[in-house]
């Protein structure tokens, strides 16, 4: 067991297993809020699912849209289920917001250092502004 | 940290305008948290992203706002939509999704938003100028508004453009602060031949090499010659805007922000500079034309929305000239920039040469295309780099020159001189 002090961008608590991203995904036009998956045809990881996963992703990347496809995936039930990340990133902070707001989800955000440890598949919680390994 | 909020703000939380804005200021203020910021800040203006469709959930926020009594304080415009009320017929999808897109729209106005229908609210006769704050969405618009117009607009999506607008407040954090707005990275692009930099293609093929090396630094491109347009602009951060996540840039010489490097950069001294060469302009050209199939089926020019000035441009190259019977051609635009040039005289020849224009909405984010196997060809990096997932073309970036000519032969013509 591994803890690490993070801080706490949207609060909750989760416990899921990891997903690293090579590279950042565009949500709006790298991601089908239908499947969950990947769909960046040049994105390493791409026909990837993120549903359910506490993804790892460097930063936010791409169009503003963004959020509204976070908020729908929240909605059918395939959005990731909490994001690690290096930066704040405020268009997946609001969608993970609104989806709080609209739907009482809520998509724990919080900022890590460079996590280079991680294993994909492991199992990470996260509980406020602490991550456990 | 904690977002102090005036009597004023306090109220509006409270329910004094209805629990509509008051949850608006909620994302107001919890975003500011998530920024860092200790208070809001008052805005003049604002540009709506949400009202394109992703789904019920877009339908469900915006019905909250207008359920719970919510108004815009500032002059607010709206951005593409999935449909073209103009040309309803131009719709491919299903009518459910016709519906759905419909209802929001109407909604967005309900809440006293223009139904400007544009990405490039920028190319409206009024626009913001140098240090008014406002919140505008739309990642091509963010970046143009920072950077050509010197108006100061955090990256701001969905959701929080419209709490925005009801509220008539963001925090007072990210690039509405001077000391965010300094470039600490260098974009050389002297070593590039006066010739290259003549060429409008070349700017998009800069963004996207701008915004893959920049993360969310803001870098001050130099060597761009005195020549360069806004269209120039426009088109070098909406691919920035694409590859990365570019909010700003400084175009030194040019932009407001940057009459010096020094300017620019605030005094500081720069973390570093990227030099690129002619051989990196021709990769970014090659990553952006990775096709199987060679036949040519759709040429998509206007992402962001064409401008008076592209049409015009457009008008000229097409003088003489007909679209090949097996390739749809299609411009996207404003309506108020369409209706400027059709007064010119340049729409309805172009459309008696086989042009199809758009207006309200893009041909890559909903269904219009109506052949999307074979090989579409933009001379927008942004439209070649999202089309292949958004509508499932192929994809090739090629200057506006061989788009035309490609477009008459009815095959795929490169001009390599152009890039050697």
């Amino acid at each position: 067991m591994m803890r690490v002090p993070v801080r706490c961008i949207v609060s909750g608590t989760v416990s899921a297993p990891a997903i690293v991203l090579d590279e950042p995904v565009s949500f709006w036009g790298g991601f089908d809020a239908h499947s969950g998956r990947i769909i960046d045809q040049q994105h390493p990881q791409c026909g990837l699912s993120l549903t359910g996963a506490v993804v790892f992703m460097r930063s936010g990347r791409g169009s503003s849209s963004a959020s509204s496809v976070l908020a729908e995936a929240v909605r059918l039930g395939t959005a990731p289920a909490a994001f690690v990340l290096q930066e704040t990133d405020e268009i997946l902070t609001l969608g993970a917001l609104v989806a709080e707001e609209v739907y009482g989800t809520v998509t724990p955000i919080v900022i890590a250092g460079d996590l280079t440890d991680i294993e994909p598949g492991q199992t990470v919680t996260i509980d406020g502004d602490t991550l456990t390994l | 940290m904690t977002v102090q909020l005036t009597n004023e703000e306090q109220l509006v939380l409270d329910g004094s305008r209805g629990p509509g804005v008051a949850m608006a200021m909620r994302l107001v203020r919890r975003l500011g948290e998530a920024m860092g910021a200790t208070e809001l800040r008052p805005i003049s203006g604002a540009h709506i992203d949400s009202c394109l469709y992703h789904g019920q959930s877009g339908l469900d926020f915006v019905n909250a706002l207008v359920n719970g009594g919510a108004e815009v304080v500032v002059p607010t415009t709206l951005n593409v939509s999935s449909l073209d009320l103009l040309h309803p017929e131009l719709f491919l999808g299903d009518e459910e999704t016709r519906t759905s897109a419909t209802a929001l729209m109407d909604a967005y106005v309900a809440l006293g938003c223009e139904p400007t229908w544009t990405c490039a609210p920028y190319q409206r006769t009024v626009r913001p100028t140098v240090g008014d704050d406002i919140a505008w969405a739309e990642s091509n618009a963010i970046v143009f508004a920072n950077s050509v117009l010197g108006a100061r607009t955090h990256r701001y999506g969905d959701f929080i453009d419209i709490a925005a607008a009801v509220t008539g407040r963001v925090p007072n954090a990210g690039l509405h602060l001077t000391e965010n707005r300094y470039a600490s990275l260098v974009i050389d692009v002297s070593e590039l031949s006066a010739e290259l930099l003549a060429t409008s293609a070349v700017f998009p093929m800069i963004g996207l090499l701008v915004g893959r090396s920049a993360g969310n630094d803001i870098p001050a491109v130099v060597g761009l010659p005195p020549t360069t347009t806004e269209d120039d602009l426009k088109a070098l951060g909406a691919a920035g805007a694409s590859s990365g996540s570019l909010a700003m840039f400084h175009a030194v010489g040019l932009t407001p922000e940057a009459p010096t490097l020094d300017a620019a950069c605030g005094g500081h001294v720069p973390q570093h500079t990227i030099t690129v060469s002619a051989a990196d302009i021709r990769a970014a050209r090659d990553e952006l034309s990775q096709t199987t199939s060679t036949t040519l089926t759709s040429i998509n020019l206007g992402t962001p929305h064409y401008s008076v000035s592209e049409i015009g441009k457009l008008h000229r190259a097409m003088t003489g000239k007909t679209v090949h019977e097996s390739v749809a051609f299609y411009v996207s635009t404003g309506r108020d920039v369409l209706a400027e040039a059709g007064l010119r005289g340049w729409v309805a020849p172009l459309e008696a040469a086989g042009v199809t224009f758009v207006t309200d909405t893009c041909t890559y984010i909903t269904p219009i295309v109506r052949d999307t196997t074979g090989v579409a060809m933009s001379d927008s990096a942004k439209w070649a780099y999202y089309a292949p997932g958004n509508i499932g073309v192929e994809s090739i970036f090629a200057s506006l020159g061989e788009c035309v000519e490609s477009a008459v032969a009815g095959r795929i013509i490169r001009d390599d001189r152009l890039w050697a």
